[in-house]
């Protein structure tokens, strides 16, 4: 759906474009309309869809601070698991020379 | 560098992390498993996490809370949808009420994990799907978001 940041589109010209059937096109636009990451208005006989740029900029936001909770969880995950080796290490040192 | 890659997809509202580590599955398996290593990485450091029930088994659920540096606490609770040894792991993370039981009013999100075992290395790739942006929203807010932002300051400010 990459191509309805580009403006407005009609939904027969997407499924058209992505080679799939408009009920399938319909359904995916309702389902990104429901998140409000787009809006659609009838115009005529067509009806139009267009990205909601207010929302997908807050999607971005809230999605980087998700992002830095994961970093933060992987770099600590890394840290144990490193401890945990050169434990490891320490104790097969011990076990190389006896008393 | 034990952070691959992150990719945040904004339309699908999903977060893709890859992480590598120099361990064996088994052992990265291990910091999933046993509630007293995950306490030591799930939650931020000024809101440390501690589980107070595991039942780790599919259709089990594990109880927690982080703690802030006020004393307050936010809950949670994961329910365990698949469970493959040293492989994967699918759960719901939601949000705990007072006494610790699923709030099913609040959101949750699906979480996905899966490790990948090579040439002595081990890749860890985690999905977070959120159901839609409110939920995101939330999540942030609900009790994380201030004490994220204050430990990741203070991370900045070792790196």
């Amino acid at each position: 759906m990459g191509k309805v940041s580009l403006g407005e589109q009609s939904i027969s010209g997407l499924a058209r474009q992505y080679e799939v059937s408009f009920a399938a096109i319909q359904k995916h636009v309702s389902v990104l309309e429901k998140a409000s990451l787009v809006t659609k208005r009838v115009d005529g006989r067509q009806k139009l869809v267009q990205n909601n740029p207010e929302t997908l900029r807050r999607a971005t936001e809230l999605l980087a601070e998700y992002e830095r909770i994961w970093t933060h969880r992987i770099n600590a995950i890394g840290r144990i698991l490193e401890t945990e080796s050169q434990a490891d290490d320490r104790k097969r040192a011990e076990e190389r020379t006896p008393e | 560098m034990t952070v691959v890659s992150t990719s945040p997809d904004k339309e699908n509202l999903t977060l893709t992390v890859v992480g590598e580590f120099n361990a064996p599955a088994d052992r990265v398996w291990d910091i999933w498993q046993d509630p007293r290593k995950l306490e030591q990485w799930w939650g931020p450091p000024t809101w440390p996490a501690t589980f107070t029930e595991f039942d780790f088994s599919e259709g089990g659920e594990a109880k927690y809370h982080m703690t802030g540096p006020e004393g307050e606490k936010a809950g949670g609770y994961w329910r365990f949808q698949v469970i493959e040894a040293n492989r994967r792991i699918r759960f719901l993370d939601g949000f705990a009420d007072q006494d610790g039981n699923p709030d099913e009013a609040m959101p949750a999100m699906v979480m996905e994990m899966t490790l990948d075992e090579g040439a002595g290395k081990t890749t860890m790739t985690t999905v977070t799907t959120f159901n839609s942006l409110e939920d995101l929203e939330q999540v942030l807010e609900m009790g994380m978001e201030e004490g994220i932002r204050e430990a990741m300051g203070q991370i900045d400010a070792l790196l």
